[in-house]
């Protein structure tokens, strides 16, 4: 039986390792694998908790961060796909539209 | 299995080309299903394996193939010039998650109860899904549509 705080370790981890890819990585694709990641780290420690309390509304709760994680890649890639239209880059230190 | 994760999440943030960020992410969310099943959050597990590494993955490599893109080596070489922002940057996160890791052991949980046999089956989350949980449900249902119109208008060429 592994204890609660193992998880919760797990996915301060995970979620650390997306933040840095957010801030270090300069491609807009992989910076969107990145915030997936941390959105999967958020995702463990709910159904620990939710296992650690015997309940399953973190269950619940975690399904609807996957569906708000569908819905955000989704938009967000047509995001990118438009700005590679526009700008034929992905790169986001050349994305300046909205520089003032 | 959570180990293996780690390791593939390092994988995505530092490979130079995106399909291979893309192939590690999909590693990742395998063994995060994992994770999932010892948890014996079995539902989640298998929304895991769809959702992540199927439908959310195959729209990554499908974007990255449209694209056409290379591996971004002038952003690496950007990146060489700001080795020392880039290791700042590391030190602070590492900061941070040392500081987490500190407050989550000094807490001592105790073992947790019992946990039922019908714990994260389709039958127990779907049961609360649709009773308790019914209004967020459908509030879901109709930000999942409108992310779908959204994409589409967004992506669509031109026409005229």
């Amino acid at each position: 039986m592994v204890p609660l705080s193992h998880y919760l370790i797990f996915s301060a981890i995970l979620f650390s390792i997306g933040v840095l890819g957010v801030l270090v990585r300069r491609n807009a694709i992989v910076v969107f694998m990145c915030v997936e990641i941390m959105l999967n780290a958020v995702n463990i420690s709910l159904i620990a908790f939710d296992r650690y309390m015997n309940q399953h509304d973190g269950q619940i709760f975690s399904f609807m961060v996957m569906c708000v994680a569908a819905a955000e890649v989704s938009v967000g890639l047509a995001i990118v796909i438009s700005l590679f239209r526009n700008k034929a880059t992905v790169n986001l230190d050349e994305i300046n539209l909205m520089k003032w | 299995m959570g180990l293996l994760s780690i390791g593939l999440a390092l994988g995505v943030v530092l490979n130079k080309s995106p399909i291979g960020s893309a192939v590690c992410l999909i590693g990742m969310m395998l063994g995060l299903a994992g994770v999932f099943v010892l948890m014996q959050a079995h539902f989640l597990a298998i929304l895991q394996v769809i959702v992540y590494a199927g439908a959310i993955m195959v729209l990554f490599m499908f974007v990255i193939m449209l694209l056409n893109l290379k591996g971004d080596d002038k952003a690496w070489k950007i990146r060489d010039n700001n080795l020392w922002l880039t290791g700042f940057t590391g030190l602070l996160v590492m900061g941070v998650l040392y500081k987490i890791i500190e407050k989550i052991t000094e807490v001592d949980f105790d073992s947790p109860a019992a946990v039922p046999d019908n714990f994260g089956t389709v039958a127990n989350v779907g049961t609360s899904l649709f009773t308790d949980f019914v209004l967020p449900f459908e509030v879901a249902s109709i930000l999942l549509l409108a992310a779908m119109v959204g994409a589409v208008v967004l992506a669509k060429t031109k026409v005229d």
